[in-house]
């Protein structure tokens, strides 16, 4: 298979700042690409300068063998982006959007109209097609955006958070659409803060940390690597949640402890908590609070670096996402 | 791959021609705004017809003017100029606008003329202040402007004031894509402004202001436009002369010279 997107050595400096640091990435066609990481950590410039929109100082990327830096307007004929905030004209409505974007992707004239129906209709915007895109919800923004995106049938599409701020439902809906496109031949590259977007949608993740990417891999590798379940418990004060840790050590050296709180990260979920709560019990202690949930980001951040996913200042634009919010991972086992 | 990738329905099209439908495309866009959002312009031209009222009224019994001419002859053509001048403001802030809203990003990655943004930006803002003057002018008459010299030289006056705030509206794009924000665009025009509508013949003869200033109001870039609407509408008098009108061109000529390249150098910066 050949390769949709080749990455190599990409550097990119804000002043000081550096935002990408050497990243070789590639990306074969017809697959997902994620790349994952908090805010600031250098996803959303290597978009833009996969997109066109930012130059490199350093290294070099294709897309379908196009290089971005020395012939940008090759590159632009087949991609598609859809941003962080979707970029749509308030005033202008739904179909309008779509036919301004056909317009200035070159696209047939006679071509322009229906496929801009056909995206309305298969992104569930018919209804709101003749508003002013002022007058959508959120998700309703975020799809015509990513319709937008998708008027000239690009081969290669750059999501960037394309989730983030989206409810539950529409979240669910927006995977559904990506796999339908990916189905088609599309290729996409796109970034996420959440793992569980990453590993459900992605044929390989890439973590990215202050410019660096920290590791490469599939998701089953990257589970295997981190486990499937990661048990939190809580305790009142430092002093037992310290000798709960030593009551534990034994059987569980892999457990960390973070002040009140001790983290276990398995692949056999329940057994494993099981085994806790009667060790405990034996010591007479029992924890205050208790939270299981898959692996977040910060968990992948904790086990691949020590770190918490902390955001840098890298990306201004990235910083008005919402942080995940608990709850979001906790019902996913009801999806 | 299948088939559903492999149709990409795009045309080649020679440069031009590119840049000539995509400036179209975006000015029309531009343009629906103005429809869609009618206080864009309901506020927009009431200020002028404000100043009208004010000066005409107000502070117009004060300020002789050479007969036959009354004041509202002299004010009106200031009012025209005053109006295109404000107007530029959207062009900042319509470009500001975009760049906050993440369009102009997207605008980068589209195999669009890379002229097409700030063309179709400038070439909405002539088409509105064509509308707009028409209406001041309408306004005019109504408090008692009239046209001295025939049509002929009010479509001449009504070119060098299109001619003009085209002109303002690259400072003005300029300043939007420097700034980035609607609201900081909206406040950073006001400084800039001021010295050139105020410290003007706009509204009152140069003649009656402090020694000092004269100079700069009888020759800064909108005192000598509005002499040379004047020296248009009402024949060449010691309100306007030919010279206005040519002293006016090489401002407009200047202006464009050194803020279009600018303007074009801040849009690759941009986003």
């Amino acid at each position: 298979m050949t390769a949709a997107i080749e990455v190599e050595g990409l550097t990119k400096r804000f002043g000081e700042l550096v935002a990408l640091d050497r990243v070789d990435f590639a990306v074969p066609e017809r697959s997902v690409f994620g790349l994952l990481g908090p805010n600031g950590a250098g996803k959303t410039t290597a978009i833009r300068i996969l997109a066109t929109v930012l130059r490199a100082d350093e290294g070099r990327a294709s897309i379908l063998g196009r290089d971005v830096s020395t012939h940008p307007d090759a590159v632009r004929r087949v991609i598609g982006l859809a941003g962080q905030y979707a970029a749509v004209d308030a005033n202008l409505t739904g179909r309008e959007n779509l036919r301004l974007i056909g317009l200035l992707t070159q696209m047939d004239d006679a071509a322009i109209s229906p496929r801009g129906s056909e995206l309305l209709s298969r992104f569930d915007l018919t209804d709101a097609a003749d508003r002013p895109a002022r007058t959508y919800s959120g998700g309703m923004r975020r799809r015509l955006d990513i319709a937008a995106a998708l008027m000239p049938r690009p081969p290669v599409l750059f999501l960037d958070e394309p989730t983030t701020g989206l409810d539950l439902q529409s979240r669910g809906e927006l995977w559904g659409m990506i796999r339908e496109l990916v189905a088609d031949g599309t290729t996409v590259l796109l970034t996420t803060q959440y793992l569980e977007e990453a590993d459900r949608l992605s044929d390989r993740i890439a973590v990215i940390d202050h410019g660096q990417m920290i590791v490469n891999d599939s998701p089953s590798a990257l589970k295997a690597q981190l486990g499937s379940t990661v048990a939190e418990l809580g305790f009142d004060d430092e002093m037992i949640a310290e000798r709960a840790r030593e009551a534990l050590a034994t059987r569980f050296p892999e457990l960390d402890r973070e002040a009140t709180t001790l983290r276990l990260t398995t692949n056999d979920g329940a057994r494993v908590l099981i085994d806790v709560l009667r060790t405990l019990d034996a010591s007479s202690l029992a924890p205050a609070s208790l939270a299981v949930h898959e692996p977040s980001l910060d968990d992948v951040f904790l086990k691949l670096t020590g770190r918490h996913a902390e955001p840098a200042d890298a990306e201004p634009a990235a910083a008005a996402a919402p942080p995940p919010a608990g709850g979001r991972r906790r019902r996913r086992g009801a999806a | 791959m299948s088939a559903d990738v492999e149709t990409v329905a795009v045309r080649e099209r020679p440069a031009p021609v590119r840049a000539v439908r995509d400036t179209f495309a975006l000015m029309q866009r531009n343009l629906i705004a103005y429809r869609r959002v009618p206080q864009l312009l309901v506020f927009s031209t009431i200020q002028p017809v404000i100043f009208v009222v004010m000066f005409r009224y107000v502070f117009g019994e004060a300020i002789t003017v050479p007969p036959p001419f009354t004041y509202v002859d002299f004010l009106m053509p200031g009012i025209f100029v005053q109006t295109v001048v404000f107007g530029a403001i959207a062009t900042a802030i319509g470009l500001a606008t975009d760049m906050k809203s993440g369009l102009m990003e997207r605008f980068q990655s589209l195999p669009m003329a890379r002229s097409a943004v700030l063309a179709g930006r400038t070439f909405a803002d002539l088409a509105r202040n064509v509308f707009v003057v028409l209406l001041m002018i309408a306004v005019g008459y109504l408090v008692g402007f009239r046209i001295h010299n025939g049509v002929l030289g009010l479509v001449a006056g009504i070119v060098v004031l299109l001619l003009f705030g085209y002109a303002m509206s690259w400072i003005f794009a300029t300043v939007g894509l420097a700034v980035g924000d609607p609201e900081t665009a909206q406040a950073a025009a006001f400084p800039l402004l001021a010295p050139l509508v105020f410290a003007s013949s706009l509204f009152v003869p140069a003649e009656e202001m402090v020694g000092w200033l004269q100079p700069w109001a009888n020759h800064q870039p909108v005192s000598v436009t509005a002499k040379a609407v004047r020296y248009f509408v009402l024949g060449d008098t010691d309100l306007g002369h030919l010279s206005d009108v040519w002293e006016s061109l090489i401002w407009i000529v200047a202006i464009l010279v050194v803020f279009v390249p600018f303007a074009v150098r801040r849009y690759r910066l941009a986003v």
